[in-house]
């Protein structure tokens, strides 16, 4: 609990970030930017599950897990995702989505 | 808990880790000419363990303070999946020998499409949102990979890219539900999810992100939109797995987080499920009409199937399950038994389109009159399995009173009677100037062909077997 700072607060600025990330996503046309969005969608997530635990449940820790695996998974699908567009890179020569065209209709 | 729950409540689980290990380890001690070793050895390790599976049928427990749940239903739906990935790996052998041996890559493929299957074990028989949440990471990253396998390609990398960003996005987006289920009700167990809650509207808006992030793996129809690039991209085994087990694992799981966990919700989520599948059969039936190219087309199809599959999603009783898992595993045989011919044709002459079909019937009779089954299976047409589960589904729907919606289901089926059609009239009626050459299977595709073509006959006639579904079902 941090003094001043209200539960709602907290899940609006995380609700924001989220949305911020989604929109990213959307908008961006570099790959590695469009990673980074989700990371940001993921972040939001991992705040959201401790804020939850810490304000509204403080006596159990399931949010507090939560938020840990999701550090873990966001790490593994960043590598993942970083591999392949490695490999995109080798195939087109560029990291942009606009490239990624071949398979379309 | 005692070792012994854990060793007969997981044994699925411990024994394909166990023999991902195994084949780590062939790898490390096999030498670069006797890779080929690595595929018997790799068939004959997932024979034992799905074998060593029908054991846990009759085991029902929990393990991990509820994480981890397993029951006869849950138990037959995994065997029905080891199967589904059983017949998909006897068919990629000549794949395997073709494209990855070549390259050094063996034990990889199976490494990963077996870790997938882990993760889809651990998703379907979760009893909590964490458990559930990290076998969904674990089946969709393996197959990411699995997609961009054959790396010298441009078309490979770019349905893996596809794939791994909006599976990323879309577990963002199903996370953020899950967040708000657990801030309105406290808990992550599905048990305790139950209660009702104080703050409706705010689980009601993260009922419906874990929806959709759902929706993204069974491919509906807003959320589809990565399906048909993704099959034509990826390898075909890739897209056989994809279009079959993983969807059928995440129907599977929905019918559990629907029927059990968000209960309270029926009356909103039945509407939901109504809009969706009449979009889903619609668009997925449309746009499967104009494809020319048999991956995407079968990309399509499968769409349109996911929209039937709702019809018996949408009953919501016990009624409900057992249709959806007789029918899960008509669609597993008819679905593998389509891409299966797809892929050997693909393999062995490098063509995919419709109209290279013409005159198969007179160069490769028996894997045309396979293909005739497995579409007739996948359209309904009665004698073979397609048409029971089928049935099924519309008498489920019928049973609720949506009529109106077993009657768009119903135009949908003539719509996708005439497309499904296509490639069985370009294979028996029409005649070629340059047909497919003739070509044979290697021992364990005819293997694999002849267990799809009875399966596709008997699973529909053989009723023990529904009565057997109809028994484990009752789970609500």
């Amino acid at each position: 609990m941090i003094e001043g700072v209200s539960i709602q607060m907290i899940l609006t600025f995380t609700t924001l970030l989220f949305f911020i990330g989604l929109y990213g996503f959307v908008t961006r046309t570099n790959l590695i930017g469009m990673l980074m969005s989700v990371e940001l969608m993921l972040n939001s997530e991992a705040i959201n599950f401790v804020a939850i635990n810490m304000y509204l449940f403080p006596g159990k820790l399931e949010g507090g897990m939560f938020s840990l695996f999701i550090l873990a998974l966001a790490a593994a699908e960043t590598a993942l995702a970083l591999a392949i567009i490695l490999q995109v890179y080798k195939r087109t020569g560029s990291v942009d989505v606009k490239e990624v065209k071949e398979l379309k209709y | 808990m005692s070792w012994e729950q854990l060793f007969s409540f997981m044994q699925n689980e411990i024994l394909i880790v166990l023999a991902i290990l195994i084949l780590m380890m062939a790898d490390i001690f096999t030498g670069k000419e006797k890779k080929h070793y690595i595929i018997h050895l790799a068939n004959f390790l997932f024979v034992v363990v799905f074998l060593a599976g029908l054991n846990v049928l009759d085991k029902e427990g929990t393990l991990f303070g509820g994480s981890f749940k397993t029951y006869p239903l849950v138990a037959f739906f995994k065997s029905t999946l080891m199967a589904g990935v059983l017949l998909i790996m006897l068919q990629s052998v000549t794949w395997i020998k073709k494209e990855l041996i070549p390259h050094g890559f063996v034990s990889e493929f199976y490494i990963l499409m077996w870790s997938s299957l882990l993760g889809l074990f651990y998703m379907i028989s979760s009893g909590d949102f964490l458990m559930f949440y990290l076998g969904l990471e674990l089946s969709a990253m393996p197959v990411a990979g699995l997609a961009a396998f054959e790396f010298y390609r441009r078309r490979s990398s770019e349905a893996a890219i596809k794939m791994v960003m909006l599976a990323a996005v879309s577990s963002a987006i199903m996370l953020f539900g899950i967040s708000l289920i657990y801030a309105t009700s406290g808990s992550i167990y599905f048990d305790q999810i139950q209660m009702a809650s104080e703050v409706p509207l705010l689980e009601l808006v993260g009922f419906v992100m874990l929806l959709s992030g759902i929706a993204f793996k069974i491919s509906l129809v807003p959320f589809h939109f990565w399906t048909a690039d993704v099959y034509e991209g990826a390898p075909t085994v890739i897209s056989n797995y994809l279009s079959v087990i993983s969807k059928a694992a995440a129907v599977y799981i929905l019918m559990i987080l629907l029927f059990i966990t968000l209960r309270r919700y029926e009356e909103t989520w039945t509407v939901a499920l109504y809009i969706l599948a009449v979009l889903t059969m619609f668009v997925g039936n449309l746009f499967a009409l104009r494809q020319q190219n048999m991956k995407r087309f079968l990309a399509f199809s499968s769409v349109a199937q996911a929209g039937f599959i709702l019809l018996g999603v949408i009953g919501g009783n016990v009624l409900g399950i057992k249709t959806v898992i007789y029918f899960l595993l008509i669609y597993i045989f008819s679905n593998v038994a389509a891409f299966g011919v797809v892929h050997m044709i693909a393999m062995h002459s490098g063509k995919e389109n419709i109209k290279d079909y013409e005159g198969l019937y007179r160069t490769n009779p028996r894997l045309s009159l396979l293909l005739m089954l497995a579409l007739f299976s996948l359209a309904g047409i009665p004698p073979v399995a397609g048409f029971f589960g089928k049935f099924f589904l519309y008498s489920t729907a019928a049973s609720k009173g949506f009529y109106i919606l077993v009657f768009i289901a119903v135009v949908n089926v003539t719509i996708s009677l005439y497309y499904y059609l296509l490639p069985v009239r370009a294979a028996f009626l029409r005649r070629s100037e340059n047909p497919i050459p003739h070509f044979k299977s290697d021992i364990y595709s005819k293997i694999g062909f002849i267990i799809l073509a009875l399966g596709l006959i008997l699973i529909g006639i053989y009723s023990p077997l529904y009565e057997y579904i109809a028994r484990l079902s009752e789970i609500l």
